[in-house]
């Protein structure tokens, strides 16, 4: 199939004139013009799936609100990251997030270093605007050294992603519809018994969250080495 | 100048945020010159005053006597600040949505009672359990939200000095969710 | 095997020779309602009945696909050769069928049962796309041939390009009748112009809706008319594959289908060379597992690649990046069989039906409180009025009309006072519904709008497959704030609420499934303000 060749591309985010390659996404040149999008599903280095709708932007001439992780650019187009729809609209996506769950952030191991309440710090949310849903999931704390958490997870499938794309195992993936859907090991074995699993951990250190987690350690430990797994993330992209 | 009338509750709640304020030592001195505390778990008022300026409403909703105290509140506060994260997600006080009222009773009164030989509930003396636990805001309408847990003393007294002098503050520089 | 157009006529020739000399038939109706109402066995009593009384070289008992007025199945027709002239029975129960036998063998008139074939239903309807069903023997692929099916394909194969297929479809305006109303023959230019190894057509048979049953109602009656249309359509883009995706809720047209591909496959009317050409074409059915979403194109594509039937973002879109990663084009069953009459027909005509931005005809689903509930076909452009009243036969028990939800849970609700609306694409966009793939359901007075909009977001909360956020919370949280509207239990600030998270779910979400299920709820809020507002308490 003859793609389209890689060809520079100019245009304007908030007003300023920026360049990229066409086969870049808006959010990746926005990032390198210092030009902060809010983002959770997206993790540098994993596939982009537009999931968590965080990174909405506009462009001008459409009345859509767009994933800016998953958008190529344009010639020409005008982007726009903060207007007051997108801030009202990524408002309620994250009081949509806090509300779905049960996050109890001050009993929870990633308090503090988590990146979900970082977002509400990110986007003043001091309280969501939708009721609470408190449905109950079962945690899963079979493995020797993790556990998964269903009830602290907002499914932005970094753990998924990690596993099948840089492990290159696919231990993990996505089961049941809409507000059931919760993460599972192979055909929803217990994580201990996975035969897929290779207990590497990427997962627990991609979470964005606390639902994957190491077990054992103490608070002040509970930083998740993010560090090992952005190498080999950096690596990725660089290839 | 008036005072501010100024008035506390904890509801559901475990105190701690209540005892956040205290901690704001001797700046409560400083805070003292502008509000009137008209009503506290601090002093001996029984009924909640009217014409109240700003409420300060730490813990969450779950009982019928919380519903009926808050709705109170709003009637007779002209501002209510939600403080803490009980007030404002429920927080730990919610944890029991996961399991249920019926769940809980059952837990405390049955399973882990030392004399309760009918295992009936108390129904006459206590308050009833709400079905679910319920924040301040998705029953009454909340002015502000200060959240935390407990929430840190600099961040209520940022609060209050931007409330006496009518000033907008970035609350996210001082606490946040869990904090 | 057919090898030209010649020997597909020979044998359409055959077929029609050897017909013309059993003067009488019988056609019964095993379309799913008819079916439902145990139409299969009045065929085996019929069957039997005409051995007994051995007269099948005079009369033939055929089992046909829907012909429309559900509402009063089983139906049977029957129709004689020579005088031309067809009787059209309703409602018809095993006892009756001593009394049509007794036609068939003295010409003894029947005295009750009959069905007027020349009432509004039937004469106000303009049939193209339906205008087999209930005709033919949907299991018999020379009863098809005999009614002039795949000499289009073969025609088209032997003196036309693949450009001129795509012009001429281009010209004739036809859209997407799956609900997007793209026009198909865009759609199959831009796969066209992509160069690839492999391409695909893929025919969505995945139709979801809530009181939709075109789809079905046309694989069941006319399969071989979807496997010609979408030969023609790889024909025109370069595509030797196909793929039917049909949901595993929907066994007779599974069957069917089945069925025809076997039979076309034999015949080689299907398969490699088709008709010595360098044309080759294969297709295959894969089942739906009855996920809703898995109408919505991406998320279709990666069920048949065998994965969770999630949807992806677009762009890219599937004209670059389709089934494993090539160039497919996506075409609903409806759009599908519009193509062979199209193509006979010529653009010019196609074109002369219809409204000027929406050419051809639209069959609905015609269901609720109307009296003949039931398939229909129209001219794009007949208003509300003409289906429901003329059409549909009004409302029931002498009660008032109140509003007509189109489009199932992506469409709106339209009131009273928009009944002379002219159905197209653009009218019904306009009046905040979709034309969608063409379920339309009347509601009387009684009905109570926000359980109606209840109805569709539950459905689509249990629908939702949970990959984004607004459409995974949103639709819950939807449902259950417009629970308390039903239950009289709503704040003002529930109803700023409902209104606002309306709006971010549907311009936010990732999927069609996400952006149009605020729909129902926008339109009937639009309308029908009131009885939201009866649903706040005032404690």
């Amino acid at each position: 199939m003859i793609r389209e060749k890689v060809r520079v591309k100019s245009f304007k985010i908030n007003g300023i004139d920026v360049t990229g390659a066409s086969n870049q996404t808006i959010l990746e040149i926005a990032q390198e013009n210092n030009i902060e999008i809010s983002t959770l599903c997206y993790l540098k280095g994993l596939s982009c799936v537009g999931s968590c709708r965080m990174c909405i932007v506009e462009v001008k001439g459409s009345d859509k609100l767009i994933p800016s992780c998953t958008s190529k650019i344009k010639e020409g187009m005008e982007v726009t990251t903060d207007s007051a729809r997108i801030k009202a609209n990524r408002e309620m996506i994250l009081s949509m997030l806090f509300s779905e769950r049960t996050h109890t952030c001050s009993v929870c191991v990633s308090n503090g270093n988590c990146e979900l309440q970082d977002k509400s710090t990110e986007l003043r949310l001091e309280h969501s605007q939708v009721p609470y849903g408190h449905a109950r999931f079962e945690i899963d704390a079979s493995h020797k050294n993790f556990v998964n958490d269903p009830n602290r997870c907002i499914l932005c499938s970094r753990c998924i992603r990690v596993c099948d794309e840089i492990e290159g195992a696919h231990a993990l993936d996505l089961m049941g519809r809409g507000m059931d859907t919760r993460i599972i090991h192979d055909m929803d074995e217990p994580w201990a018994e996975s035969l897929s699993c290779t207990s590497c951990g990427k997962c627990v250190y991609v979470c964005p969250t606390g639902a994957l987690y190491e077990k054992d350690i103490s608070a002040e430990e509970a930083e998740k080495k993010r560090n090992i797994i952005m190498e080999l993330l950096e690596r990725k992209v660089e290839q | 100048m008036k005072k501010i009338r100024l008035a506390t509750i904890w509801l559901d709640g475990c105190s701690g945020c209540h005892m956040s304020i205290l901690d704001m030592d001797e700046k409560l001195i400083e805070i003292a010159e502008y509000v009137d505390v008209v009503y506290s778990p601090y002093v001996d008022t029984k009924e909640f005053p009217s014409d109240v300026d700003l409420t300060i409403v730490e813990g969450a909703l779950s009982t019928d006597h919380d519903i009926k105290m808050i709705k109170k509140i709003r009637a007779n506060s002209k501002y209510i600040l939600g403080l803490g994260d009980c007030a404002i997600t429920g927080n730990i006080s919610a944890m029991k949505n996961l399991f249920g009222s019926e769940a809980v009773l059952q837990r405390s009164y049955g399973e882990l009672a030392d004399t309760n030989a009918s295992g009936v509930y108390p129904s006459k003396i206590v308050p009833k359990l709400l079905d679910k636990v319920l924040p301040l805001h998705e029953v009454i309408k909340v002015d502000y939200f200060l959240p935390g847990c407990p929430t840190p003393s600099d961040a209520i007294y940022a609060m209050l000095r931007s409330l006496i002098e009518g000033k907008e503050i970035n609350i996210s520089d001082y606490t946040r969710f869990g904090k | 095997m057919i090898n030209s157009l010649e020997e597909l006529e020979a044998l359409a020739n055959t077929k029609r020779c050897n017909e013309q000399n059993c003067q009488e038939e019988l056609r019964v109706c095993v379309g799913s309602s008819c079916a439902s109402l145990g139409s299969e066995n009045l065929k085996e009593i019929l069957d039997a009945a005409i051995k007994e009384n051995d007269i099948s070289d005079a009369c033939r008992v055929k089992a046909v696909g829907c012909n429309g007025l559900c509402a009063k199945a089983p139906l049977i027709s029957h129709c004689n050769r020579a005088t031309k002239i067809s009787i059209l029975y309703e409602e018809v129960e095993e006892a009756d069928l001593d009394e049509l036998i007794q036609s068939v063998l003295n010409a003894a008139p029947v005295t009750h049962k009959h069905c007027d074939i020349t009432q509004d239903f039937f004469a106000a309807q303009t049939k193209i796309v339906l205008e087999n069903a209930g005709i033919i023997d949907p299991d018999d692929i020379e009863d098809y041939i005999a009614h002039d099916g795949y000499k289009t394909l073969f025609e088209t194969l032997e003196n036309k390009l693949p450009n001129e297929v795509i012009e001429e479809i281009k010209k004739s305006g036809l859209r997407g009748r799956g609900g997007g109303g793209f026009y198909t023959g865009l759609k199959w230019e831009s796969v066209a112009k992509v160069q690839s190894e492999q391409k695909y057509i893929i025919c969505n048979g995945d139709e979801g809706d809530p009181g939709a049953f075109m789809d079905r109602a046309l694989m069941e009656a006319d399969p071989h008319r979807i496997l010609e249309g979408m030969a023609l359509a790889g024909y025109a883009c370069g595509a030797d594959k196909g793929y039917i995706y049909v949901r595993a809720e929907y066994p007779i047209a599974v069957e069917k289908l089945t069925r025809a591909i076997k039979q076309a496959k034999k015949l080689g009317i299907l398969g490699e060379n088709i008709a010595h050409s360098n044309f080759s074409f294969n297709v295959e059915i894969r089942l739906g597992a009855g996920a809703f979403v898995c109408g919505e194109a991406t998320a279709l594509i990666t069920s048949i690649e065998g994965n969770r039937g999630n949807p992806r973002q677009k762009p890219p879109h599937l004209s670059d990046y389709g089934l494993f990663g090539q160039p497919t084009v996506l075409n609903n069953v409806e759009t599908l069989a519009n193509i062979v009459p199209i193509l006979k027909r010529g653009a010019q005509w196609f074109k002369s039906i219809g409204t000027a931005s929406s050419s051809g005809t639209k069959v609905f689903a015609l269901t609720g409180h109307i009296q003949n509930s039931g398939l229909v076909e129209v001219a794009m452009g007949t208003t509300l009025r003409t289906l429901i009243y003329k059409i549909g036969g009004g409302i029931p028990h002498g009660k008032k009309f109140k509003a007509i939800q189109t489009g199932g849970p992506s469409g709106g609700c339209i009131p009273e006072s928009l009944l002379d609306l002219e159905v197209d694409y653009e009218s019904l966009k306009k009046v905040g519904s979709i034309m969608g793939s063409g379920g339309m359901i009347v509601m009387d007075e009684d009905a109570n709008m926000v359980e109606l909009a209840r109805f569709f977001m539950d459905f689509c909360k249990s629908e939702s497959c949970g990959k984004c956020t607004p459409c995974r919370v949103g639709t819950v949280q939807l449902t259950e704030l417009l629970d308390k509207f039903v239950h009289k239990k709503a704040t003002k600030k529930d109803l700023e609420l409902l209104q606002n998270l309306s709006h971010v779910v549907k311009d936010t979400s990732l999927c069609g499934l996400g952006q149009s299920a605020p729909n129902p709820v926008l339109s009937t809020l639009k309308y029908f303000e009131n009885e939201y507002l009866e649903g706040i308490s005032n404690d």
